[in-house]
């Protein structure tokens, strides 16, 4: 087994705190490896970002962290709980070792200040020592790695298009050479053939320098291309887990084989593009025992009435889904 | 919808000057120009703000005055408000040079000194009356709300279902009341509000450099005989004590009304799960205490 | 630099706005003040002087309208505002001339001063949203409905008196002749102070709240969140992203609300008997002094303009979409 770099450990988010409160990520357990790349799949609105951003406590208010621990494993063997540390600690670790491209980077850059400047103030702030010269030079070669003129350095961001902004992103978060780097929906402002242009780049980046990568899309298809390991996500929850070539081979979850069968494949055997009838429940009202069950092709009896939980089942892969239950023990 | 506190309160008080406005006149106890031998006396029994240098009652003087101070700046507001949906609206939904000269007075409008021009023009009128400043200053202090209107109504203008009303052929007028002007309400009371509070404190300040309704009271007047008569010299501090503090609640209520509106239209100034021990702070999700006494406390709370 | 002609413009049309107004306005005075005054004045005025004041107020009924309008533009350009009133026979821009360095000094700092200090506090008020900075706001607002002259009488009964280190009225000590030796400068300071003060108490409030609603709106903007993620330094954050944004939209904001603002400040002159515009427009108000009432009211709008160029240019500083390249 490889080493564990982040562990997320139930973990509960909610927005909103006391009555009132929605509960958008139930429960998740979650296992990063060093130099991995994990996918995290579901359809919109189904917790994806609000899990990202619960466990590195990003989420803009009112989302509050419930419950739960964020295990990171520090290179010196020590261990932390991102949840409980201090400000001034998790200030540090930021960006120097879990970097985050937002979704809709478009946003992320601050309008009113030159590229340049947003890429080196996160280089000063963590290494004070270097010289302005090393920073700008880092910084030109940062924009290049991911295929960016360096005469853009200083430019503002209003002057970039959409897909170089995204760009810019991905550069900014491998500035400090962090060893997770967190994606969320990274490359969905741009074409097909621009996306799987800048994944490859990041694939190729990731060999090289070692990260691993939280990688979090609706496309099904693109992880499978791209990633080790995937979690499919329902309703705040993590439905299923496995080896993405396993997960494409066969899916235990009918919502994950639903997931499969909404986006066309690039390669490999080509399923019938059925998608999944109806659409995910209010959080306020979750339906009893499975949530998925009034949407799902082969519900049993027992789905409306008890929770499946996440579980090896006896074929040792991690669903929760009452078609095949959880090896007892 | 939740009841907004700040809103509430303001309203409330709102309420209470707009029943002095109509009530005051009778429950004053004296005639506020009637002058007495109580010359310049402090607070008392009898004349509970004092009297002025002719022995008139302050108390009643500021009861009195409510009504010309709601009165001027109610009118001022409906007619300010009605001319900066007329234009603001119509410069929004108008494309072309129409929209854009429409846009380009109501700047002119914003730019030029209010004040001023209102005390230019009130002082060249034959005759002052509470209706002739209500109107100067409606028609001259329109255009701000215009502004806003217009940036509102040139996004609504671009919104799917208006787009597909003016596809269907809706006329005009129809799309602007039923599609436009329903999510113009918010603003459009909140401009409402904001003309108020400044009707009233231009009405005020005229009053008080000398231009006012020939023979009425309001509480500028009633500053502007403190100030001529040298009241501070004299250190007559209820003469001027009374009327300000007035000025500055009912200032403080349409500010909060309209801090309550103004939450309503945008959430990100919302303090809506505000809770006891949990601060939202951007950049630092909180996480919530894991003793389990204290999370059951504000599960249940 | 088109962004600035096409403001300039603007300004030109608004200036060209106020001097219409100006040409209107004296046409719904009842009867004929320019009579009235020659009576009183008996046989003091130059033919000249008599006659520019009948340009002013439109009295050549012999005249076409647009006749009229044109020598009224003529007289202006010429700087002849008429003769004032209250202070017959000088020549009301030469009135003007005495008071607007008062008010430049008094009015025109305070307010910049004011928009400075409140822009600054509302950032750390909005920055702390959720702690005690919150319960700042009450108090704010209702210093904020407070008008500017009321203050300063509360001021004055407060803060002055025999005895006290504030005058309650005037520019400089009586008995001073104004120029730039110490004493004079000493003392114009020493008498500007609670004024100032008063301006400042009341204008820095409003500036708070604005700013405050600025920066928690801004806070929640995504380039913030990231500014956190990166780990950045939270006076860094707190600055650079999310005060540097809001500004914009204050800077804009103050440049709109100048028009407002100087009306509530030139009061102020009024209770400290300070010599400058506010002052004059009081006694102007008063003595029904036509000529100089119009003539405060294009020097401030003028002033108003120049400013509103100046918070512009201060913008275009800020602000990089503004700008264009090539
Ligand atoms: N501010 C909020 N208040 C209440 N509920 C919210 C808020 N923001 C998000 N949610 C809810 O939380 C759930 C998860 O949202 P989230 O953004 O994490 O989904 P996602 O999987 O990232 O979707 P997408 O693919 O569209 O990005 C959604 O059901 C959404 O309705
Ligand atoms: S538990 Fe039942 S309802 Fe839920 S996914 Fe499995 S089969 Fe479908
Ligand atoms: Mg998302």
């Amino acid at each position: 087994m490889k080493e564990r770099i982040l562990e997320v450990r139930g973990l509960n988010v909610d927005y909103g705190a006391g009555p009132g409160s929605v509960r958008a990520v139930r429960d998740v357990d979650l296992t990063l490896h060093r130099g991995e790349v994990l996918g995290l799949a579901g359809e919109s609105g189904s917790g994806k970002s609000t899990l990202a951003y619960g466990m590195t406590r990003l989420l803009p208010p009112p989302g509050v962290v419930a419950s739960g621990e964020v295990l990171y494993h520090l290179q010196d063997g020590t261990t932390v709980d991102l949840l409980r540390i201090r400000d001034a600690e998790l200030r540090r670790l930021r960006w120097s070792e879990i970097a985050i491209v937002f979704q809709g980077a478009i946003n992320s850059l601050n309008p009113v200040q030159r590229i340049s400047t947003q890429l080196v103030d996160v280089i000063k702030a963590h290494s004070p020592k270097t010289s302005p010269r090393a920073r700008q030079d880092r910084a030109r070669e940062l924009l290049e790695l991911v295929g960016i003129a360096a005469d853009r350095l200083h430019s503002y961001p209003h002057q970039l298009s959409g897909g170089m902004r995204q760009r810019v992103m991905i550069a900014m978060a491998l500035a400090l050479d962090p060893r997770v780097v967190v994606m969320d929906e990274p490359t969905t402002a741009l074409d097909v053939v621009v996306q799987r242009q800048i994944l490859r780049t990041l694939v190729d980046l990731r060999e090289r320098l070692g990260f691993s990568v939280v990688f979090i899309t609706h496309d099904l298809s693109l992880l499978v291309e791209f990633s080790d390991r995937i979690a499919i996500m329902y309703a705040g929850q993590v439905v299923e887990e496995a080896a993405s070539a396993d997960l494409y081979r066969s899916p235990l979850h009918p919502y994950s084989d639903g997931l499969l069968r909404s986006f066309p494949a690039l390669k490999g055997e080509k399923r019938e593009l059925t998608g999944i009838p109806g659409s995910p429940p209010d959080l306020r009202s979750m339906p009893a025992g499975c949530a998925f069950h009034p949407r799902c092709p082969r519900a049993l009896d027992v789905c409306g009435d008890r929770v499946p939980l996440l579980g090896q089942s006896r074929d040792g892969r991690s669903v929760a889904c009452w078609l095949h239950p959880v090896a007892v023990g | 919808m939740r009841t907004n506190p700040k809103a509430l309160t303001g309203l409330v008080a709102l309420g209470f000057f707009a029943l002095m406005a109509v009530v005051g006149p009778w429950l004053a106890p004296f005639d506020p120009s009637e002058r007495s031998s109580a010359l310049l006396q402090p607070p008392s029994a009898e004349h509970w703000f004092g009297t002025t240098h002719l022995g008139q009652d302050i108390f009643s003087q500021v009861l009195a005055g409510t009504r010309s101070v709601v009165l001027v700046g109610a009118i001022a507001g409906v007619v300010a408000t009605v001319l900066s949906v007329l234009v603001g609206v119509t410069a929004g939904y108008l494309s072309g040079s129409a929209g854009e000269g429409l846009s380009a007075l109501s700047n002119v409008f914003l730019v030029i000194p209010a004040l001023p021009l209102i005390v230019i023009i009130t002082s060249s009128l034959p005759e002052t009356s509470n209706l002739t400043i209500a109107l100067v200053i409606g028609l001259t202090s329109w255009a701000w709300n215009a502004r806003v209107l217009r940036a509102q109504t040139l996004s609504l203008r671009r919104r799917d279902y208006v787009e597909a009303a003016r596809a269907n052929g809706e006329s005009a007028w129809r799309i602007i009341l039923f599609e436009i002007m329903p999510n113009l309400t918010a603003v459009i009371a909140s401009g409402f509000v904001g003309t108020v509070l400044f009707a009233v404190v231009s009405e005020i300040t005229l009053a008080f450099i000398g231009v006012s309704d020939a023979g009425g009271w309001n509480w500028g007047t009633v500053l502007y005989w403190a100030q001529s008569q040298q009241a501070l010299a004299q250190g007559a501090w209820w003469w001027f004590v009374p009327a300000g503090l007035a000025i500055a609640l009912l200032g403080t209520a349409l500010s909060l009304v309209n801090f309550g509106i103004d939450e309503y239209v945008n959430p990100r100034l919302r303090n809506r799960f505000s809770m006891p021990g949990v601060r939202m702070r951007v950049g630092f999700t909180p996480v919530l205490p894991q003793d389990p006494k204290l999370a059951q406390k504000l599960e249940t709370s | 630099m088109s962004y600035l002609l096409k403001r300039f413009g603007f300004y030109l049309l608004t200036a060209w706005a106020a001097v219409t107004i100006n040409f209107f306005v004296p046409r719904m005075i009842p009867g004929d003040p320019v009579q009235a005054l020659i009576t009183k004045q008996r046989g003091q005025m130059t033919s000249e002087s008599v006659r520019s004041l009948y340009v002013l107020f439109g009295l050549d009924k012999d005249e076409s309208l647009a006749s009229q309008y044109f020598s009224y533009l003529g007289q202006l350009l010429r700087g002849d505002l008429g003769l004032s009133f209250t202070f017959f026979p000088t020549p009301v821009a030469e009135v003007i001339g005495d008071g607007l360095p008062w008010t430049v000094g008094l009015v025109g700092i305070t307010t910049v001063i004011g928009f400075l200090l409140g822009t600054a506090a509302g950032a750390v008020v909005g920055w702390r949203r959720g702690t005690w900075a919150d319960s700042l706001i009450p108090v704010t607002t209702f210093v904020s409905s407070i008008p500017y002259f009321w203050l300063g009488l509360v001021a004055i009964a407060l803060l002055t008196g025999p005895g006290s280190f504030f005058p309650a009225s005037g520019a400089y000590a009586i008995g001073l002749v104004p120029n730039w030796d110490w004493q004079f400068i000493g003392s114009t300071v020493q008498h500007a102070l609670l004024p100032a003060f008063t301006i400042l108490v009341s204008s820095v409030s409003g500036w708070i709240l604005s700013m405050r609603n600025m920066m928690v709106t801004v806070s929640s903007d995504d380039y913030v969140t990231v500014a956190h993620a990166k780990g950045l330094p939270e006076r860094r954050v707190m600055l650079a992203y999310a005060a540097r944004n809001a500004l914009l939209p204050n800077v804009s904001g103050f440049a709109l609300a100048l028009g407002f603002i100087v009306g509530g400040t030139l009061l102020v002159e009024i209770v400290f008997s300070y010599p400058g515009l506010g002052l004059q427009l009081f006694q102007a108000v008063g003595a029904k002094d036509y000529p100089l009432l119009q003539g405060i009211f294009l020097i401030i709008t003028l002033s108003v303009l120049l400013a509103n160029l100046l918070a512009d240019v201060a913008y275009l500083a800020l602000d990089p979409r503004t700008r264009r390249e090539g």
